[in-house]
């Protein structure tokens, strides 16, 4: 009788087949990981080396300690991209309210409500930069859409992405569009998986609309709602496309984020200044690694519960 | 179901859902709308401030026959084919292989391996953006696909490893055990039993990292410039440079650049959704 117990000889020499448990997985994870290490890994240990030296990017580094963020603490720019954050972070969460609400609508069986659905979710597939064109053509005081509208109403005519205070906004406005869509398409695939029994035990204990939705609906969709949470806040922290193609940080800088702030600082033609933007990249670095931090520790969480 | 199912409620409020859905989204596109019917409109239409009334006439092929014919278009789309398809075979082949030893083989460090791909996944773009910026210019790949498709890879890897691992994690386990019990090498583990059941996976990533690529803004300016390289989300600035207020060619460009993830969307529309909502339901 054969011992299926110890594995047959496939004919590997000895030291590869004591080992095969460890060297498997180490070769199956080295191309993967060296490729992640060069481009991602050392490039964020090298901004933080860089954000202590004045460099052009084409001479040599200057070591200036710590001057770049002592510098940021009275840069007006800085300051207000900071608040534009956090602007883009608070407003960014509408998302998913406003996703939610679509995918209840959308949440029925009629003719056509697959192409509805996709069709809902369409702004979420188009480019950031194509998105950008579309809203500034939208909000444009000549000719666009949104001041037909408001004049139809007796409005006067609102110069959305002239001005300093409304600009910013303007623009989180048409971020949302793509990111309700993304939320709605999380939730309509949650709201398929909720429990139709205990719906139906809720239904008879005399429950109905928003308190059915409160307390027996959402706590289900808690899985959609975490994933929603992570892509929005990511995204409003990434936001840069839709500032650089609309505004260009402007007008007179307002509509800067640290990302967008960070791009102009290192790459813009008034100078390179890498080291510099190095600094304001760390900043950004660090608020999102707050972020990240509680990420990993819910799928942590998780993870203990698991295999 | 919640909301409760339309069929039985009142005949009158279905029927006003019916009609209320196409309302809501025509509203909901009509950003959209409006450069689609801009597309379609002569440049007479702009100059005679005739921009929301009927086209006066159908210029959809002059339009669009212009935008493939008489600028950097093609160009740009041929790149972005050029960057998108190498960067989604091998960011879904590295992590094939990622996601294949984190989920299956126990070994020390092993979630703290994973984490870092999922955390390098999340870091803002601008950290990693002046050494990267240098390293290309460093290795002559400045102002190449070669160059933007290298870092790519690198960067989704981080994605789809998180995506790949629990995926695997899902499969039964039993399959490889057995596998192993009959003398199976770990190769061919892979190969024979665990590729043919990634393969729901593998489209799903695909089409998902097929958007994200082709819509990537920020990197294409960083590593490219010119018609040489450029994909086309960064070649649109220079194509409405280029047809400055010809409102009616750069909405016709826009939609031009806004569809092959469209298509993609619409043809793969199960696979793209599996994707992007993995981890929405437990």
């Amino acid at each position: 009788m054969v011992d299926t117990t110890t594995p047959l000889n496939d004919g590997a020499p000895g030291w590869i087949r004591r080992n095969r448990q460890t060297l498997a997985p180490a070769l199956f994870l080295l191309p993967g990981v060296l490729f992640f290490a060069f481009y991602v890994i050392f490039p964020i240990v090298q901004s933080f080396n860089l954000s202590f030296y004045r460099w052009d990017g084409l001479g040599e580094p200057v070591y200036v300690g710590a001057e770049n963020y002592i510098e940021l603490m009275d840069d007006r720019a800085f300051e207000v991209s900071m608040w534009n954050n956090l602007k883009w972070l608070l407003m960014y969460l509408l998302a998913i309210p406003a996703g939610l609400a679509i995918a209840l609508f959308l949440n029925q069986n009629v003719v056509g409500i697959r192409l509805y659905k996709s069709l809902f979710f369409f702004p979420f597939v188009i480019s950031q930069v194509v998105v950008g064109l579309v809203f500034s053509w939208f909000y444009d005081p000549t000719f666009g859409l949104l001041n037909q509208i408001l004049g139809f109403f007796g409005f006067g005519t609102v110069n959305v992405l002239g001005d300093p205070n409304l600009v910013t906004y303007g623009i989180i406005v048409a971020g949302l569009w793509p990111q309700t869509a993304y939320c709605m398409i999380l939730y309509l695939t949650g709201l398929n998986a909720v429990d139709p029994e205990q719906v139906e035990a809720a239904r008879l204990d005399g429950a109905k609309g928003m308190k059915m939705l409160w307390y027996v609906i959402i706590p289900q969709l808690r899985p959609a709602t975490f994933i929603a949470f992570v892509v929005t806040i990511i995204g409003a922290l990434r936001s840069f496309d839709l500032i650089s193609i609309m505004t260009n940080g402007g007008p007179f800088g307002s509509s800067r984020v640290l990302s967008f702030y960070m791009f102009e600082k290192a790459l813009s033609e008034y100078g390179f200044r890498m080291g510099y933007g190095a600094a304001i990249a760390v900043v950004l670095f660090l608020i999102m690694l707050s972020f990240i931090a509680y990420f990993l520790w819910s799928m942590y969480q998780e993870e203990k519960g698991g295999r | 179901m919640f909301p409760r199912p339309i069929e039985k409620s009142s005949p009158a409020w279905a029927a006003t859902y019916q009609a209320l859905v196409p309302m809501a989204l025509v509203l909901w596109l009509l950003p959209l709308i409006a450069v689609a019917v801009f597309s379609i409109k002569p440049d007479v239409d702009f100059t005679t401030g005739n921009y929301w009334g009927w086209p006066s006439a159908f210029k959809g092929f002059e339009n669009y026959g212009k935008v493939f014919f008489a600028s950097d278009m093609p160009r740009y789309l041929l790149n972005s084919v050029l960057i998108t398809v190498p960067t989604v075979i091998g960011a879904v082949a590295l992590s094939c292989m990622t996601g294949f030893a984190l989920g299956v083989y126990k070994f020390r460090g092993n979630l703290l391996l994973f984490f870092m791909f999922v955390a390098g996944n999340f870091v803002p773009f601008q950290i990693l953006m002046v050494p990267v910026r240098d390293l290309t210019l460093d290795m002559g790949l400045y102002n190449t696909k070669l160059g933007l498709v290298l870092f790519h890879v690198a960067f989704q890897t981080g994605f789809c490893t998180l995506f790949m691992r629990n995926f695997i994690r899902a499969l039964p386990f039993e399959l490889i055990e057995a596998a192993r019990v009959e003398g199976v090498a770990e190769w061919r583990i892979f190969w024979f039993v665990v590729l043919p059941l990634m393969k729901p996976a593998i489209a799903a990533l695909s089409v998902l990292i097929f958007t994200f690529i082709w819509n990537d803004y920020f990197w294409a300016v960083v590593l490219t410039q010119g018609a040489e390289s450029q994909p086309v989300t960064a070649g649109i600035t220079s194509f409405n440079a280029q047809y400055r207020a010809a409102y009616h060619l750069m909405s016709a460009g826009s939609i031009v650049a806004a569809l092959p993830p469209v298509a993609m969307f619409f043809l793969m529309q199960r696979h793209f959704i599996a994707g992007l909502t993995l981890g929405a339901v437990k």
